[in-house]
């Protein structure tokens, strides 16, 4: 459809005054601000999880779809405790459904047209954007909710160490950004729907809004047409320039799951919960060992192989990505036994670090300190996760089911575990007596009696 | 005999329909030999044809894999692998939730195939084809018992219903614990933890769990793995109620009630 066109021919379109050519010229400097910052952003995130390696994507596709849509699209998993998931969910819709008024607001803002839609959509219009003031006043009631909780409630789950610092102040400015986003709804509605009502030109009629029809009059009534529309126009651009800066703030946020929770729903994992990933290099190694298979003629390096993950380099891409969509809501450290009783195991702690290390190695090799195939900063994964939180887990798998957006924390944990007997050759001291036990006696516990002696 | 082993069955000519995978636990712990005595009685009782592999069984490497050490693990799944192929088992049932994980879902990435259950699993499905009968008016009848979901065999597996079944089976009093099912709480024992000293904390698992389950305040406590089985004991005694309450595993009550 030619915009250009259709705007001269509606009669609502105003000539493009002065006023309107300063706002376009503004509005386009911003939207080209917002791409770049927003493109800097996500190729950063980009970029970082695939400092990971490489891992296929297996299994069922409709199970994939089934998870998009059930447990990122539908908040399945948030219902294991309605209270914050219905809290949640009114934030959620607010925020999808306020994306089809940005659509507007985008045609608006480049071509000084102001609510474009109205006219061709009448009782429609009407009813979108009241639709949207009613998720609005649902989502803020959410927000402060959240706030109070968070802030005064002081839900135990927030107020772990990891939490300490940025974690917590972003998680407030991420509440605070959508009170004023809502504050900017219904400012821009308010005066909007007074204007209307003065019959000002340029306000075209849109029917009554659900909420504005009587927040507008009851805040705006006594100002001045002129003081208005500069009330409107604050509002409108109040609006915008929020949703610009979640954008470009989003990919340095934990608020980034409200985009990758899909993506990472579509790529969980699919095995059952207590299978581990197999090692296909030790069983090679073991079969060789054991004379099952001959070693290849041309293997021969001198360098000693790494097993496990002790950096991000080692482990899969989906687990940065996993990281990357983790929203510290604590879940699943709410529900570690280890956690419960006072250990030092966090498995959001565990999941924050690999994301952090991500941020650090990224960050060394875009400044091009470091180079991605001979990295050495002398630092690694263990440097943000000690061995006593790894010893503590008892893989009970209760962190990867309480988690809403299906990261498995546990990964990492086995993988870590992994590089500390296999590479390091360290681990609990504990252990040894295991290990020498299955070795020599093929049993858990070093006995002299038979197996079967239960028998007699 | 409780229980032939597959050579003494294959010397005999006879192969049985199923093998039953006895474990490290419930070979050597005292406790847990019990419920592999238990367990026998009732397949015996049944009339089902089994065996076990005696001294050619080795640790399913669980533990080993669990706390890294992958190569021990690899080791120990090949060489059963090897027996259990040899003797061609098909179908296996153990009253072990990890060996049950391992056997079902770690060895056949390594060749080894077979139709895996747990013994809870079993037992609904010989109390369902008629095979065992249990009495009327049982030891458990009308009795307040609380269920413990072992992770291996709940979350790791997704087996909630065959255990509680089986109390249905009981007419036993179900009363659940808050956090049960998807949500059930550990019993400390995994990931090979049941061989070493707790990290630093305020406090051990097994007394969180048993706290939880005395909540319920249960006559008696239902479990389906011999590690939950010591953990929950362990935590019996700590609150001195061990003379009280006692820890069955499932079979343990079926067998009672037969």
């Amino acid at each position: 459809m030619n915009v250009r066109k259709s705007l001269l021919l509606s009669p609502y379109f105003s000539p493009l005054n002065e006023f309107v050519m300063l706002q376009i010229a503004l509005f386009l400097a911003v939207l080209a601000l917002t791409g770049w910052f927003a493109y800097r952003g996500y190729a950063r995130v980009w970029q970082n999880i695939h400092l990971g390696k490489p891992e296929p994507t297996e299994g069922n596709r409709a199970a994939r779809w089934r998870n998009v849509l059930l447990v990122a699209f539908g908040q399945q998993k948030m219902f294991k405790n309605w209270l914050p998931a219905v809290l949640h969910l009114f934030i959620y819709i607010a925020f999808l459904i306020t994306q089809v008024e940005l659509i507007e607001i985008l045609v608006d803002g480049l071509t000084g047209a102001h609510r474009f839609f109205a006219p061709y959509l009448k009782g429609f219009y009407t009813f979108v954007i009241s639709f949207i003031e009613v998720l609005s006043v649902l989502a803020f009631v959410a927000t402060v909710a959240f706030l109070a909780r968070r802030n005064l409630l002081k839900v135990p789950r927030f107020w772990k160490p990891e939490m300490k610092g940025w974690p917590f102040r972003d998680a407030n400015y991420i509440l605070i950004g959508e009170i004023i986003l809502i504050v900017g709804i219904f400012t821009m509605n308010g005066a909007d729907t007074v204007l209307q009502s003065r019959g000002v030109e340029h306000y075209v009629k849109t029917g009554s809004f659900a909420v504005s029809q009587w927040l507008g009059p009851a805040l705006f009534d006594s100002l001045s047409t002129p003081v208005l529309i500069v009330v409107e126009r604050f509002g409108w651009w109040l609006h915008i320039l929020t949703v610009f800066g979640f954008l470009c703030y989003l990919p340095y946020s934990k608020h980034l799951h409200i985009l990758l929770a899909f993506p990472n729903t579509w790529y969980a994992r699919q095995t059952p919960r207590g299978e581990m990933s197999n090692m296909p290099e030790v069983q090679k190694e073991v079969r060789i060992l054991m004379g099952l298979e001959q070693p290849d003629a041309n293997a021969a390096t001198n360098e000693l192989p790494v097993f496990g993950a002790n950096d991000v380099f080692s482990l899969s891409w989906k687990n940065i990505l996993q990281a990357y969509s983790c929203t510290e809501c604590g879940r699943c450290t709410a529900a570690c036994p280890a956690n419960i009783t006072g250990k030092k195991l966090s498995p959001r702690k565990i999941v924050m670090a690999v994301r952090d290390r991500a941020e650090e190695v990224g960050a060394a090799i875009a400044a091009g300190r470091q180079s991605r195939d001979a990295y050495d900063d002398g630092k690694s994964l263990f440097d943000y996760i000690s061995p006593e939180e790894l010893h503590a887990c008892t893989t009970c798998n209760a962190c990867v089911e309480a988690c809403p957006v299906l990261i498995n924390p546990l990964e990492v944990i086995l993988q870590m575990r992994r590089y500390e007997i296999l590479t390091q050759g360290a681990g609990p001291s504990d252990w040894l007596p295991l290990f020498n036990a299955i070795e020599n006696n093929g049993a858990a516990w070093a006995m002299n009696e038979p197996r079967d002696a239960w028998r007699n | 005999m409780l229980a032939k082993t597959m050579a003494e069955m294959q010397a005999e000519g006879q192969t049985p329909e199923i093998l039953f995978w006895v474990g490290c636990a419930g070979s050597y712990d005292a406790r847990a030999q019990k419920v592999t005595r238990a367990l026998c009685e009732i397949l015996n009782h049944a009339g089902i044809s089994f065996a076990i592999l005696g001294q050619e069984e080795r640790c399913t490497g669980d533990p080993a894999r669990r706390a890294g050490n992958e190569f021990l693990f690899q080791m120990m799944a090949m060489m059963n692998i090897e027996t259990l192929n040899l003797y061609g088992v098909r179908k296996i049932v153990t009253a072990c939730p990890h060996c049950f994980n391992t056997l079902k879902n770690e060895y056949p990435a390594l060749g080894g195939q077979y139709e895996v259950v747990h013994h809870t699993q079993l037992l609904q499905e010989l109390i369902q084809s008629g095979k065992i009968k249990l009495k009327e008016g049982g030891v458990f009848q009308g009795k307040r018992i609380t269920y413990h979901d072992s992770c291996y065999l709940g979350r790791a597996n997704d087996v909630y219903e065959a255990p509680r079944a089986l109390l249905e089976a009981l007419d036993a009093d179900l009363v659940e614990m808050k956090r049960s099912r998807k949500n059930g709480l550990c019993c400390g024992a995994g990931g090979a933890q049941m061989w070493k000293e707790d990290e630093p904390g305020d406090k051990r698992i097994n007394i969180e769990r048993i706290e939880e389950a005395l909540e319920t305040e249960p006559q008696a406590i239902a479990a389906n793995c011999p590690f939950c089985i010591t953990m929950l004991q362990d935590g019996l005694k700590a609150k001195e109620k061990n003379e009280h309450i006692m820890v069955y595993d499932l079979s343990e009550m079926i067998l009672q009630s037969l």
